[in-house]
């Protein structure tokens, strides 16, 4: 989460509570909205490693509040980001590994297995179409994150196909 | 006969003859679908999917074993008492979908349910609801020629669906439309499907199939699995997108 942080300050400062509203706010239900506690941990590394600064700001009758700032070295840091091409889906995948596996130990028959997983993905799907349905149509960042899982969804259920055509 | 399951075949097989050399494409299928269960079909390519559902539609003959559709033994008709049975009781989207090139789209969608008996207007009534469903409202008076594959497809479902068959037959329906347009075709087919309409579809679109009721699995022309998806634990909205970050 260091990096989306980091793009939201470059915008404005913020304080915490704000930072979690504007990423719910962008990607909707279809991203989990991370918890105000894990915002003030990542804010806290951040400004450890001097990529943000935090001033407090008075408020009338409650306790003050911390507003972050980027720093200099943080806007370094989300512009290397921002120019690096960004690692494709993994090659690593567990699935597979068991797919591979299982079967040498006796353990797992390679059809039930993936007879489970295409069940497994397939119900991922579904879920995938009810949140969308259930996304504001005006949300387009939401709803082409629900798409790209849907898409890869897809490649994955096709790779299924594929690997029970080629393993015995 | 509404107690009679929709379709019900036994041992069903198909045997092509390539240069005299017998090919077996459906070995040995034993499956029943209940009035009003939508039924996926899915399988890598040459796995029997369009054979089996083509036989189902008795576009194809049989080899050996029983096809009884809605309480009716079917792979024996004759080709003609086929056409009546389809024209009563089944509609089908085919890939390629066989639409009749010198009548107007309007008139194409309009002509089973005309054959099958109902009014005039209520075939129009029928048509225009299909039409607007699917985002074709505009296309009534075009020439299958003027249209997209993908318009076309469509047209072919609307088609299928024109006379509210028993059960509705469909090979790849979704396969030449984009994102968009397959949400058009999802969005009918599911809203069919909960008005009781039994469906039968082969897809290797994973939206399509996440839909259905129950999916069957072919490979090498038999059925490998056969199943009603899991119910995911019903997770509060906001943490499936655990798939999303699991993907991304």
């Amino acid at each position: 989460m260091r990096l989306p942080l980091l793009a939201l300050l470059a915008k404005e400062p913020a304080h915490g509570y704000e930072l979690k509203h504007a990423l719910e706010k962008t990607f909707g239900s279809a991203y989990p909205s991370p918890n105000i506690g894990q915002i003030y941990v990542t804010l806290g590394r951040l400004e450890k490693d001097g990529y943000v600064r935090a001033v407090d700001v008075e408020q009338s009758n409650r306790p003050n509040k911390k507003v972050y700032y980027l720093t200099a070295a943080g806007r370094e840091a989300l512009e290397n980001w921002v120019d690096e091409p960004t690692e494709g889906p993994r090659v690593r995948d567990e699935f597979f590994m068991k797919l591979v596996l299982a079967p040498l130990t006796g353990i797992a028959d390679r059809m039930a297995l993936v007879n489970r997983q295409r069940r497994h993905y397939l119900s991922l799907m579904r879920d995938l179409n009810e949140l969308a349905e259930q996304t504001d149509p005006g949300n387009r960042v939401a709803l082409l994150l629900i798409e790209g899982a849907m898409l890869h969804l897809q490649a994955d259920l096709d790779w299924l196909e594929r690997c029970q055509e080629e393993l015995p | 006969m509404t107690d009679a399951p929709a379709i019900k075949a036994i041992n069903l097989v198909k045997i092509y003859q390539s240069g005299g050399v017998p090919v077996p494409a459906v070995r040995g299928i034993d499956m029943r679908v209940e009035s009003g269960e939508f039924v996926a079909i899915m399988g890598p390519s040459g796995s029997g999917k369009s054979t089996l559902v083509h036989m189902l539609g008795g576009l194809d003959v049989r080899t050996s074993g029983e096809i009884w559709i809605d309480g009716t033994r079917a792979d024996t008709l004759s080709e003609s008492g086929w056409a009546l049975l389809r024209r009563q009781k089944v509609g089908f989207v085919f890939q390629f979908f066989n639409l009749v090139a010198n009548m107007t789209v309007a008139d194409n969608v309009e002509l089973p349910a005309l054959l099958g008996g109902v009014s005039p207007r209520q075939a129009r009534e029928r048509r225009e609801y299909l039409l607007g469903e699917l985002g074709l409202t505009e296309r009534a008076a075009a020439a299958p020629a003027q249209l997209s594959g993908g318009e076309q497809q469509r047209v072919a479902l609307a088609r299928a669906l024109a006379n509210q068959p028993r059960l509705l037959l469909a090979d790849e329906p979704t396969g030449n439309l984009d994102s968009r347009n397959t949400k058009d075709v999802l969005r009918l087919l599911s809203d069919v499907h909960r008005k009781g309409q039994t469906i039968v579809l082969v897809t290797h679109d994973a939206r399509v199939a996440s839909m259905a009721d129950r999916v069957v699995s072919l490979l090498d022309g038999q059925i490998v699995d056969d199943g009603a998806l899991p119910r995911t634990r019903r997770r509060p909205l906001g943490t499936v997108g655990d798939v999303v970050e699991l993907r991304g």
